[in-house]
């Protein structure tokens, strides 16, 4: 097995399914020769050609709309969108069309597309670069989104995105491209889509994050051992549709919860969560479920961006908040 | 008649322009230097636009007009009125930065007082801004116009075909100046555009349209004065494509080597704009020995004053981020 960042990681799943599927296609802004901006297609032009990884003109609703009539006709499209903050430009694209094109046609069309674009903060790009955008995508049924927190599922989940055979928002921390390595098989391999994972196992709290916000997770829990608190981290790799059953199994086994998400607090997959616990498991609580969220603010300038994202000291104070209810 | 009375240009204006291209390339110069020093974050330059962007600023009335610049644009903002101090305050994203208080990126600029929208990431937005403004222009009985830049590889946006499309409708007082700088990061002209101009989409607008050397300092003003004369007398918008080369990476996070060959770049630098209006202003003694040498070295020391006051400015404090966010 060989040591992988997640954009190696990322970079081998595309390679993987270039080579295992014809019809997979990825094309993008300077996805081409340039290798992408993070270098996340870096030598599949030359490997694979220009006529399955190719640069498109600067249009993203234009990418969009592309893969949808590609993917009609049997190919499977990966787009990336450059920033994940220029989906704006593509809204209609995916929520109103792609999205829907099983639903609208009766199921005699679908649309198996992958998007892959980075975002996330703690890397100092100002807005537009960095907002977590996750919530907007997950509002809109028919859509998947996948976020990864680490090398070995972004490989796993990236493959099976590719694989679905319905539409997928597959959203890639930019703080977590190069910030550790994993073990990553050479060979092909599924990690199943909506389906979270115990990251950390524990008796006292539930802990539930995704992406970026894993790791603090996890860092947290680590701090609340050294005070004696049992805290277990829920990973859930798919935001939409959500695993539930995972996160109220949880729930019942330690009757505390907080949810941590890097967006903005207001109408974000951790309000979801909230709804969902409470509707699914409320006489197993012991204390309300708190949220770490984002303040709601356009996403921070870069001196202000360490005060605006939510770290593991926000989550340790919540944990004692829960505990001490 | 030369080059510049045919124009109705004095000798003061030429060396005027020729002064501000000066400034917008030493001011680019010096940023990339205090990106490599680790000073600042980002630098996304004007090299090899600066003639294009000051001689389109001249034939505008800088007194009245709107502008909604791009990234690119230093020459553009330094033309209209911001100061060097004010450039090197937004490259260090310092609260004082009057374009959005370190807020955005470096390159995102804007001005009330300027009459200059603000800009932001996402390219062609500021293209139906700018319309909007010529429509409050006409609507306002106001003889001023709006005037818009952006990169060839931005004008395949759905938003520049919305903006323009409404403008020419409506004949509004908008001039819409492509640069076309043969790249957008990494991807050549060739596989962004198949027209063989930008300005031949000006038809399928029905307003005017026209290509021109950006690297001809009297071709681009002319361009864009007669534009301008036709968008005050009510006879609409005019797409005008600015032809140039990218003397730089993107930016300072870009590594050009992957796609371009250093010989294209080279050819590139001879052809430089500010290369050929210096030896004209020599060739017509409007630019001598001594006040070249004055006018590098006031540049200069002006880089260095506003480089010591805005690496000295504080950053804004994390209690303002709920500032601006509503009323
Ligand atoms: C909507 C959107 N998509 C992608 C980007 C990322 N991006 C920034 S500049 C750029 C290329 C712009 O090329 P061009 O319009 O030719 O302008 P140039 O930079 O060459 O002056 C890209 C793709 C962006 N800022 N906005
Ligand atoms: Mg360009």
């Amino acid at each position: 097995m060989a040591q992988m960042t997640m954009i190696q990681a990322i970079t081998d799943a595309l390679r993987t399914e270039l080579k295992n599927d014809e019809n997979v296609l990825v094309f993008g802004e300077d996805v081409g020769q340039n290798g992408g901006v993070f270098r996340a297609t870096e030598g599949l032009q030359a490997e694979f050609g220009e006529d399955r990884v190719f640069d498109t003109p600067l249009a993203e609703s234009g990418i969009g709309g592309l893969a949808i009539g590609l993917s009609t006709q049997g190919f499977r499209p990966v787009p990336e969108i450059q920033f994940f903050g220029f989906v704006y430009e593509v809204m209609d694209s995916i929520s109103g069309q792609m999205a829907r094109m099983r639903y609208r046609s009766g199921n005699t069309m679908h649309a198996p597309v992958t998007i892959r674009s980075p975002f996330g903060g703690g890397v100092h790009t100002p807005e537009m670069h960095a907002d977590s955008l996750e919530g907007l995508m997950a509002q809109q049924p028919g859509l998947k989104v996948v976020i990864p927190s680490n090398p070995y599922d972004a490989k796993g989940l990236l493959i099976s995105s590719i694989r679905d055979n319905d539409p997928v928002i597959f959203l890639e921390h930019m703080k977590l491209y190069r910030s550790f390595r994993d073990e990553v098989p050479e060979e092909a391999y599924e990690v199943e889509l909506g389906k979270a994972k115990v990251a950390r196992e524990g008796n006292d709290v539930t802990l539930i994050a995704y992406g970026a916000m894993v790791q603090a997770s996890v860092k947290a829990a680590e701090e609340l051992e050294k005070d004696g608190v049992s805290a277990e981290v829920v990973d859930l790799r798919t935001i939409s549709p959500l695993d539930i059953d995972t996160i109220v199994e949880s729930v019942k086994k330690t009757g505390r919860v907080v949810v941590v998400q890097e967006a903005q607090r207001q109408a974000g997959i951790a309000s979801q969560i909230v709804a969902e616990i409470q509707e699914r498991a409320i006489l197993h609580l012991e204390a309300p479920v708190l949220r770490v969220a984002a303040p709601d603010t356009v996403y921070a300038f870069t001196q202000a961006e360490e005060v605006w994202l939510p770290n593991h000291n926000d989550i340790v104070e919540k944990v004692n908040d829960v505990i001490n209810f | 008649m030369t080059k510049h009375t045919e124009l109705g240009l004095s000798e003061e204006e030429v060396l005027d322009m020729y002064r501000i291209m000066l400034t917008a390339r030493r001011v680019d110069e010096r940023m990339w230097l205090l990106n490599r020093a680790g000073k600042i974050p980002f630098v996304v330059s004007c090299q090899g636009q600066e003639v294009q962007q000051v001689a389109a600023s001249f034939a505008l009335n800088r007194e009245k007009d709107y502008t909604a610049p791009y990234y690119r644009d230093v020459g553009v903002v330094l033309a209209l009125g911001m100061s060097i101090k004010e450039l090197m305050l937004q490259a260090f994203a310092k609260a004082e930065d009057p374009n959005s208080g370190g807020r955005q990126m470096p390159g995102h600029f804007g001005s009330r007082k300027l009459r200059m929208l603000t800009g932001s990431s996402p390219v062609t937005t500021q293209v139906p801004h700018a319309v909007g403004v010529g429509l409050a222009c006409q609507m306002n009985n106001d003889d001023a116009i709006a005037f818009v830049t952006l990169g060839e590889g931005s004008s395949n946006q759905g938003d520049f075909h919305e903006g323009a499309n409404f403008a020419a409708v409506h004949k509004l007082p908008v001039i819409i100046m492509v640069e076309n700088n043969q790249y957008a990061i990494s991807v050549a002209l060739n596989e962004q555009v198949a027209c063989e101009k930008i300005s031949d989409r000006a038809i399928g607008y029905g307003m005017h349209g026209e290509t021109v050397d950006g690297n001809d300092p009297f071709a681009v003003y002319r361009s864009v004065k007669q534009a301008a004369d036709r968008a005050r007398e009510g006879s609409g918008p005019t797409l005008i494509e600015a032809v140039s080369y990218r003397l730089t990476p993107h930016s300072s996070d870009d590594d050009d080597r992957t796609y371009r060959s250093e010989e294209e770049v080279k050819q590139a630098k001879e052809k430089d704009g500010l290369i050929s209006f210096r030896e004209y202003l020599i060739a017509h003694n409007i630019l001598t020995e001594e006040n070249e040498k004055e006018m590098e070295q006031t540049i200069k020391s002006l880089i260095d004053e506003a480089t010591d006051y805005a690496d000295a400015a504080p950053y804004a404090s994390p209690d303002t981020l709920f500032d601006g966010v509503y009323q």
